[in-house]
């Protein structure tokens, strides 16, 4: 492979590539993001080779296995280029079916989405209201390239952000572009990248690092794992940008271990551009040398923090120093090292292409550009998203992931992982950005967006992200270590019946304190889930704590499940799906529950029949009492 | 405890991987994990001996972090996913069948070494939640009542 040395050469190389692709050859692309790949998608992928072999159609077919699409709603996802046909839900068997109608430049209608509201099929991915709404400028080339070929990433247009930077502008240009793009850190607090960029620029130390924080540890979050799997491409070039304008000539990727596929594209993805010459010495002839190492991280949350990460880096246990003096200024072995997450780099490279003043063209007055979330929880459309900042939390729910499963009725909306918060119905016309998130308490976070219904418990919730915080939460400041327990303490106890007067106050208290002087933001951040949950929720606090009760029905210790006579129709169905055999009962004898196995999972009141109802949950009241051996005989009525 | 000789070798070749480059203990660590499937004691001690690194030290990184095990993992993996969007749609009702069935608590080997249970962080699959991952087979959607038929398929 010839090494380019130009932007010429660059040029050359992907007219080269473009002029062997016929635009109007038909292209089966198959998800193959986490989501599909749970469904199955390397199944579907076999299918489609061997049967593109077996009908004989290989030179009249391509076929390209590519990152995440979105909608992982309904994988494993199949799009047909240059159309964009949209196969939902495809399994192996359908896979002939599909070959031999594309090769006949035909549509498979019963793979086509729904339109749940009108009931009609929609042939194209652009026309599914779930893609619609969307302004997919960084996570829409995912669909089109196959994340293992660099050939694919140059066709799109790819590294020529990176030959007009290093070709056309200077490091200064290069950077007060990106500042005056506005472009706010897309992993958590939304620091203005530029700013931080022109710190480590200007700090003394000849040696500077460059880093792509991929520890994406919130749980709920997958959208940095699906750019890094996807298209790891757009990620270095926004990398070796920023080297450049920065002047620094060594990269690092730090990516979680529990993401393999994503470290094996970046690998890959590295070798392809250094055999290129996009990344190495003298890239592109340009003068500038610069290279790229990945760190696998070994699975802790807290090492997503900057100087967490930065020690993990030098191989030490991966815990947060105070930072007095900011990484920006030292950080790897004491040198300057600017780091941002996956989805901060890969906006690079469209900022340098586009300009700042088309950047700053979408969004919202204090937050520019577009925001990429994972729609997760009580949410039909379940998927990756990515919107211009300031739509409403209404039309990314409701728009896009088309409201709440089962008629049931929204609740709240979680942003910001562990350190966000849950925002009440009351305020879902709230437009999404930075600064409104934080104004109610929560906050952007890396794009988390966990929908809860009326079946989420509030308290339950910021038990079980106190939960996650103790246990991430590294043990070296006093205030995070103790202090989270203590708090989750006391939420254990207010869910299982033991909460009493005056624990609400003392978990504000402990909050003001965590927040004020732990040592790093996990701390820092760590009561935002009780804060924001107390806000909107009290009710729901007061509740457990004073009747006893769970108004969600969740909280087990004060939960029971009871099976009214009088509805019951002895049909087994509860009784033989139990999975504790807490339920008695014959054909002709009305079911009763034994409270003393019962494990409430809930599994009898999900499988009653409704036109029975006959399994009612109880929280706050005593279980009444099972009827006598005579009242259980069964009349039928026939 | 005499260490083999070909589990010396294995932990060189991991090491050798590394020459020159600084700060790699983590990877090194990571690479045995992957290998061997848990940290070894003697296998330490060779790390310990080869990057003149202290025993303690070795064994604080191996600890803090939740990719490295210290304690031989059993014959199938068994991952229940506890994200937020699992937990929100019935996770930890998976997870307490599972225990209940296995007889363990999350992040424990049953007796026969038969089954590790471990609790995840997010497995990146929130449209198949609640999730449950055994050697890397997804089980999704997946309700209280299948848990024990699918834990009884693997032998």
């Amino acid at each position: 492979m010839a090494r380019l040395n130009s932007t010429s050469d660059l040029e050359e190389l992907r007219q080269g590539i473009l002029s062997q692709r016929d635009p109007t050859k038909p292209c089966i692309t198959i998800c193959s993001g986490t989501g599909c790949h749970a469904y199955g998608s390397e199944n579907v992928a076999a299918a489609f080779r061997t049967e593109i072999e077996h009908q004989g159609l290989a030179e009249q077919i391509d076929i390209r296995r590519t990152g995440c699409h979105g909608f992982c709603e309904r994988g494993t996802l199949v799009v047909i280029f240059p159309e964009e046909i949209c196969y939902c839900n495809v399994q192996p068997k359908d896979v002939a079916e599909v070959v031999a109608q594309t090769a006949r430049g035909n549509v498979v209608e019963r793979l086509l989405y729904t339109d749940a509201a009108t009931g009609e099929k929609v042939v194209h991915e652009h026309e599914i209201p779930f893609y619609k709404y969307q302004t997919r400028l960084v996570l829409g080339n995912n669909t089109k390239l196959d994340p293992k070929s660099i050939d694919d990433y140059l066709a799109l247009g790819g590294y020529s952000a990176l030959a007009k930077a290093l070709l056309q502008m200077t490091p200064e240009q290069v950077l007060e572009e990106v500042k005056k793009a506005n472009l706010r850190g897309r992993g958590g607090g939304g620091f203005p990248a530029g700013r931080k960029w022109e710190t480590s620029r200007n700090a003394p130390d000849e040696i500077k690092y460059v880093i792509v924080n991929a520890d994406e540890g919130d749980p709920g979050a997958y959208m940095d794992r699906s750019l890094m799997e996807g298209n790891p491409h757009s990620v270095l070039e926004g990398l070796v940008i920023a080297g450049y304008a920065i002047g620094s000539h060594e990269g690092y990727i730090y990516v979680r271990q529990e993401y393999p596929l994503a470290v094996e594209n970046v690998t890959m993805a590295i070798r392809q551009a250094e055999e290129y010459g996009l990344l190495g010495e003298d890239i592109l002839g340009s003068g500038f040398d610069f290279k790229i190492k990945v760190h696998r991280g070994a699975g802790a949350f807290v090492s997503g923090e900057s100087s967490a990460l930065m020690t993990a880096i030098e191989g030490r246990v991966g815990e947060p120093r105070p930072k007095y003096i900011r990484t920006a200024i030292k950080g790897i072995w004491d040198r300057p090292s600017n780091l941002n997450n996956v989805e901060t780099w890969a906006n690079v490279p469209l900022i340098i292409n586009h300009g700042a003043d088309w950047f700053s063209s979408i969004g919202t007055e204090g937050s520019k550009g577009t925001k990429i979330f994972s729609l997760v929880g009580k949410v039909n459309n379940t998927g990756l998203v990515e919107v211009p900042m300031g739509l409403t939390l209404k039309e990314i729910i409701y728009n896009i992931g088309g409201g709440i499963p089962k008629g049931k009725r929204f609740k709240a909306v979680q942003t910001g992982g562990p350190s966000g918060g849950c925002i009440p119905e009351s305020l879902i016309d709230t437009p999404v950005d930075f600064d409104q998130l934080t104004k109610l308490g929560s906050m952007m976070g890396s794009g988390g967006m966990i929908v809860m219904d009326e079946d989420t418990c509030m308290v339950d919730v910021a038990k079980y992200f106190l939960d996650f915080l103790a246990d991430e939460s590294c043990g070296k400041c006093v205030p995070c270590r103790e202090g989270i327990k203590r708090m989750l303490e006391i939420l254990t106890d207010i869910t299982e019946g033991r909460g009493k007067e005056g624990d609400i106050e003392l978990l504000e208290e402990l909050a003001e304190v965590i927040r004020d002087v732990s040592l790093c933001a996990l701390g820092a951040t760590a009561p935002n889930p009780v804060l924001s949950t107390l806000r909107y929720f009290r009710d729901e606090y007061e509740a457990h704590i004073a009747e006893k009760r769970c108004p969600a029905y969740v909280c087990k210790a004060l939960v029971s499940y009871y099976i009214e006579p009088d509805k019951c129709q002895a049909c087994m169905i509860c009784l033989r799906n139990c999975p504790a055999e807490a339920i008695s009962g014959t054909k002709n004898q009305i079911h009763v529950i034994d409270q003393s196995k019962c494990t409430k999972c809930g599994t009898c009141f999900d499988v009653c029949p409704p036109r029975f109802g006959a399994v009612k949950r109880l929280s706050g009241e005593p279980v009444p009492a099972a009827p006598t051996a005579k009242e259980r005989v069964l009349a039928r009525s026939k | 405890m005499v260490i083999e000789v070909d589990k010396v070798d294995k932990v060189d070749q991991i090491i050798d991987q590394y020459a020159g480059e600084e700060g790699v203990l983590i990877q090194v660590l990571l690479d045995v994990q992957r290998e061997f499937n848990w940290i070894p004691n003697d296998v330490i001690k060779r790390i310990s001996e080869r990057l003149q690194i202290p025993i303690s030290q070795i064994y604080r990184v191996a600890s803090f972090y939740k990719a490295m095990s210290l304690t031989p993992v059993g014959r199938h993996l068994v991952q229940v996913c506890l994200g937020t969007a699992c937990h929100v749609r019935g996770g930890p009702k998976v997870l307490d069948k599972a225990e209940q069935m296995l007889d363990i608590k999350a992040g424990d080997t049953t007796k026969d070494m038969k089954f590790t249970l471990q609790r995840v962080n997010c497995l990146g699959c929130c449209a198949l939640g609640p999730v449950m991952v055994i050697d890397g087979e997804y089980h999704g959607k997946l309700p209280v009542a299948k848990v024990e038929e699918i834990l009884e398929s693997y032998d």
